[in-house]
C-alpha cells in the first residue's frame, strides 16, 4: 500500500532531519518536503517542493502527490535562517497551520495529521500547579509571541478534527529541543557565554533530545495496526527528569547574571539590538516560573520512556556547545584545591 | 551543662580584650599558635578532631555538587540536597532551641505510602509549617519528608518562591496535591489558609474555616489516609493586635499585621517571640473505605472535613489546659 508523507518546514533542521529520517523507513514510499524556500541541506533522496503553506494553493500540492499524512513541523519561537522577525514567525505559524489545514479538510486521501506543539503552551505563572497533564486546561493567552500562536495553532487543530472525524490527530506538545541541529530559542540562550537570569526565580526546565522527538515524530506518522505505531491523542514530549536554570547553567560553565524582573524585558530589547537575540525579552519572561509537563500519556503509549532524560539531553548539549567560562571540572578542582588549603594546611 | 566548660572561648576573649600586650606562650608564630588554638576548640568540642574535619568534608563535598551543578531534582523542584544540607540545618535550630518544639504521635504518620497532614495555621509568618517540616524530617523513623501546600502569594515573590520550591513545597491546587500523594509522598496542608495566619490574637486556637474542604476530595480521590495535626504555641510568636487593611491594600498582601514590635521595631519586629511549642499529630483517618467517586459527594465532604476539622480544634482545646506557661 502506498504511503506517502508530507512534511512542512522542510529547510529548518529538524524537518531535514525527519524527513531524512522517514527515507530510512521501508514503510514509506514517499516523503515530500515542503517550504518556502529551499533546504540549505540535504533531503536525502526526497522529493522538495517548493510552497508556501500560507497560500490556498497548498491544497494542489496535496492533492498532486496523493499524500496521505502530514506532520507538519513548521511551527517555531524564531526565525529561520532566512531572517524575518517576530511578524513573519507568527504569519507562518498561524496563517500557515490555518491554510495547511484547510487544505487537508479538502484532500479525501488524507488519513493523517500530526502536528508539533509545545510544551510552553501551558503558560507559566505563579498560579499555575506545578506539572501540567495534557488535560490541564490551557488559559487566556496571557501575553502574546509563541505561546499565543501555540493556543491558536491548537485550537485550529481541534477544529479541524472535529470537522475531519476520519482524519487522525496527533498533536505532540514538546519540551525544548536540543540536539546537535537544535536551532530553538533556549539552544541559542545557552549558547550566550554570560547566562541573564531573573534575580529571585530559578525555573525548572525540561528538555527533549532531537532523536526522540524524530521517533516519535516517525511513529506518530505511522497508521495504526502497524508495529509502534503511536495512537493518535495529544502528547507531552519531554525527557525524564528536571534541571533547574541555574543547574544547567553550572553543568553547561556558564556564569549567570542575575537581572532584577521589571528591569528583564528592557535588556532583554537592549541585548536584542545587539543582535544577541537569545535573550529576548520574551525569553527572560520565560524564565521566571518554570514549566513541567507530565510525560506518563507517552511513555505509557511507547512502551517506555524515551531514550534521553532531561539531564542526558542536556549533557549531550553541553558537550557540542563547550563549556564556558567556568567548566564544571575547573570548579570542582578550585574547591578541592581550597579544601586541601583549609583542611591539611 | 556543656556551655559551663568553655574556658578557652572566655580566655580568648579576654586575650581579645588585652590586645596591648603580647600573649605570653605562643611565642613561636602564629601559625603554631593557630594550630594550638585549633587544638583546644577540638578539646572543648569534646568530639576531638575528628567532628570539624568530617563537617568540613561534608561541607566541600556539599560546595562541590552546589558548584558544578551535580544534583538532582524532582518534577516539582524539591532539592533534597539543599534543603537536607542547609534549610534544615538553618531551621533545626530555631526548632530545637528556640521554640522547643515537643512532638507527639509521629506513629500516627504512615512509614510508606501517601499520607495527607492537615494541620492549623497561624502565627502570622507560616513558621508553623516549617517547623512540622522539620519534625517530620527528624523525628519520624522512616526518613520522611513532608511536602508542604503553599499559597499562590510564596510563588509570587522573587527568592522566596525559588527557596519554597527547592523546600519541596508547591502551590496549593487540587492537582499538584493529588500528583504527589499519587506518588506517595507525605503532603502537608493548612487549609485555614490566610484566614488562619491572619487573624487577630483575640480569636487564637480558634480554628477558622476549612475552605470548601477540597483537601477532603483531594485525599478521598487518592486513596490516602488524612492525619490532623494541631500545632499549639505559634499563635504567640506574633501577637496581632490589629491589620492594618490600607497597608496591605497598598501592599497587595492578604492582610498586613500590626503587632507590639511590628511595624515599630522595624525588621527587629519580625523576630518571634520565643513561645514553647507542641506539635500533636492525631490518629489517621482513612479514606480507603470510600469510593473516589465520593469525592463528588459534597455531603460526605462537608463531613469528613468537619470531623478532621473537630479533631484538630479538641486537641488544640486538650494541648491548652495541659500547657503550664506559653514561654515554659
Amino acid at each position: 500500500m502506498g504511503k506517502t508523507v508530507l512534511v512542512t518546514g522542510a529547510a529548518r533542521q529538524l524537518s531535514g532531519r525527519f524527513v531524512r529520517h522517514l527515507r530510512r523507513d521501508p514503510r514509506v514510499d514517499r516523503v515530500i518536503g515542503v517550504d518556502s524556500r529551499p533546504p540549505a541541506h540535504p533531503l536525502g533522496g526526497a522529493e522538495f517542493v517548493r510552497a508556501d503553506i500560507r497560500q490556498p494553493s497548498i491544497v494542489t500540492v496535496l492533492a498532486e502527490h496523493a499524500v496521505d499524512t502530514v506532520v507538519h513541523l513548521d511551527v517555531h519561537g524564531t526565525p529561520g535562517p532566512a531572517g524575518g522577525g517576530r511578524s513573519a514567525v507568527k504569519e507562518v505559524n498561524v496563517l500557515g497551520t490555518l491554510q495547511l489545514l484547510g487544505a487537508c479538510q479538502k484532500v479525501p486521501g488524507l488519513r493523517g495529521v500530526v502536528v508539533k506543539s509545545s510544551t510552553q503552551i501551558y503558560g507559566t505563572a505563579a498560579r499555575d500547579p506545578a506539572v501540567f497533564h495534557e488535560t490541564t486546561r490551557v488559559g487566556a493567552p496571557t501575553g502574546g509571541g509563541f505561546v499565543r500562536d501555540v493556543i491558536e495553532i491548537e485550537g485550529y487543530v481541534r477544529g479541524f478534527a472535529r470537522r475531519c472525524p476520519d482524519v487522525r490527530v496527533t498533536v505532540l506538545r514538546c519540551a525544548h529541543v536540543l540536539g546537535p541541529a537544535a536551532d530553538s530559542r533556549l539552544a541559542a540562550y545557552f549558547r550566550l557565554p554570560v547566562l541573564p537570569t531573573v534575580l529571585g526565580y530559578d525555573p525548572r526546565l525540561q528538555f527533549v533530545h532531537e532523536d526522540d522527538v524524530l521517533e516519535v515524530l516517525a511513529r506518530a506518522a505511522r497508521e495504526p495496526g502497524t508495529p509502534d505505531a503511536l495512537a493518535p491523542d495529544t502528547y507531552n514530549v519531554a525527557g525524564e527528569g528536571v534541571l533547574l536554570l541555574s543547574q544547567a547553567a553550572r553543568r553547561i560553565g556558564r556564569p549567570t547574571v542575575p537581572v532584577v524582573r521589571a528591569l528583564a524585558p528592557w535588556l532583554g530589547s537592549a541585548l536584542g539590538t545587539l543582535g544577541l537575540g537569545g535573550a529576548s525579552a520574551e525569553q527572560l519572561r520565560s524564565l521566571v516560573h518554570g514549566r513541567v509537563a507530565r510525560t506518563t500519556r507517552l511513555r505509557q503509549a511507547m512502551g517506555g520512556p524515551l531514550a534521553y532524560t532531561t539531564g542526558e539531553t542536556f549533557a549531550e548539549f553541553a558537550a557540542l556547545h563547550g563549556p564556558g567560562a567556568l567548566p564544571p571540572e575547573h570548579v570542582a578542582r578550585a574547591v578541592d584545591r581550597i579544601e586541601e588549603v583549609v583542611r591539611h594546611g | 551543662m556543656a556551655d559551663a566548660k568553655v574556658i578557652p572561648i572566655g580566655e580568648g576573649g579576654r586575650r581579645g580584650r588585652s590586645r596591648e600586650e603580647p600573649p605570653a606562650p605562643p611565642s613561636a608564630g602564629s601559625p603554631s599558635a593557630g594550630r594550638e588554638e585549633a587544638g583546644h576548640e577540638d578539646e572543648v568540642a569534646g568530639v576531638a578532631g575528628g567532628g570539624l574535619d568530617r563537617a568540613l568534608a561534608r561541607g566541600f563535598a556539599f560546595l562541590r555538587r552546589r558548584l558544578s551543578g551535580a544534583y538532582e531534582i524532582d518534577d516539582f523542584g524539591y532539592d533534597r540536597d539543599l534543603t537536607d544540607e542547609v534549610l534544615m540545618t538553618v531551621l533545626r535550630p530555631v526548632f530545637e532551641k528556640y521554640f522547643r518544639v515537643e512532638v507527639r504521635g509521629m506513629e500516627n504518620v504512615p512509614a510508606e505510602g501517601g499520607a495527607l497532614l492537615v494541620s492549623n495555621h497561624s502565627g502570622t509568618l507560616p513558621w508553623d509549617g516549617l517547623m512540622l517540616q522539620v519534625a517530620v524530617r527528624d523525628h519520624h523513623p522512616a526518613d520522611r519528608h513532608l511536602r508542604l501546600l503553599a499559597a499562590d502569594l510564596v510563588f509570587q515573590l522573587p527568592v522566596v518562591n525559588e527557596l519554597a520550591r527547592k523546600a519541596g513545597h508547591t502551590l496549593a491546587c487540587a492537582e499538584d496535591a493529588q500528583e504527589l500523594l499519587e506518588r506517595g509522598e507525605l503532603v502537608g496542608v493548612m487549609p485555614e489558609g490566610f484566614k488562619g495566619i491572619g487573624k487577630p490574637f483575640a480569636d487564637r486556637y480558634k480554628l477558622q474555616r476549612f475552605g470548601r474542604g477540597g483537601f477532603v476530595a483531594t485525599a478521598l480521590r487518592a486513596g490516602v489516609p488524612i492525619v490532623p495535626c494541631s500545632i499549639v504555641g505559634a499563635e504567640e510568636i506574633y501577637p496581632m493586635l490589629g491589620n492594618s487593611r490600607v497597608a496591605a491594600r497598598l501592599l497587595n498582601l492578604p492582610y498586613f499585621p500590626i503587632t507590639p514590635t511590628f511595624p515599630w521595631l522595624g525588621p527587629l519586629g519580625a523576630v518571634p517571640l520565643p513561645t514553647k511549642w507542641t506539635i500533636q499529630l492525631g490518629e489517621p483517618i482513612e479514606t480507603k473505605d470510600h469510593p473516589p467517586e465520593a469525592a463528588d459527594d459534597p455531603m460526605l465532604m462537608f463531613q469528613l472535613t468537619d470531623q478532621v476539622r473537630e479533631t484538630i480544634q479538641h486537641t488544640l482545646y486538650k494541648l491548652l489546659v495541659a500547657r503550664r506557661s506559653v514561654f515554659f
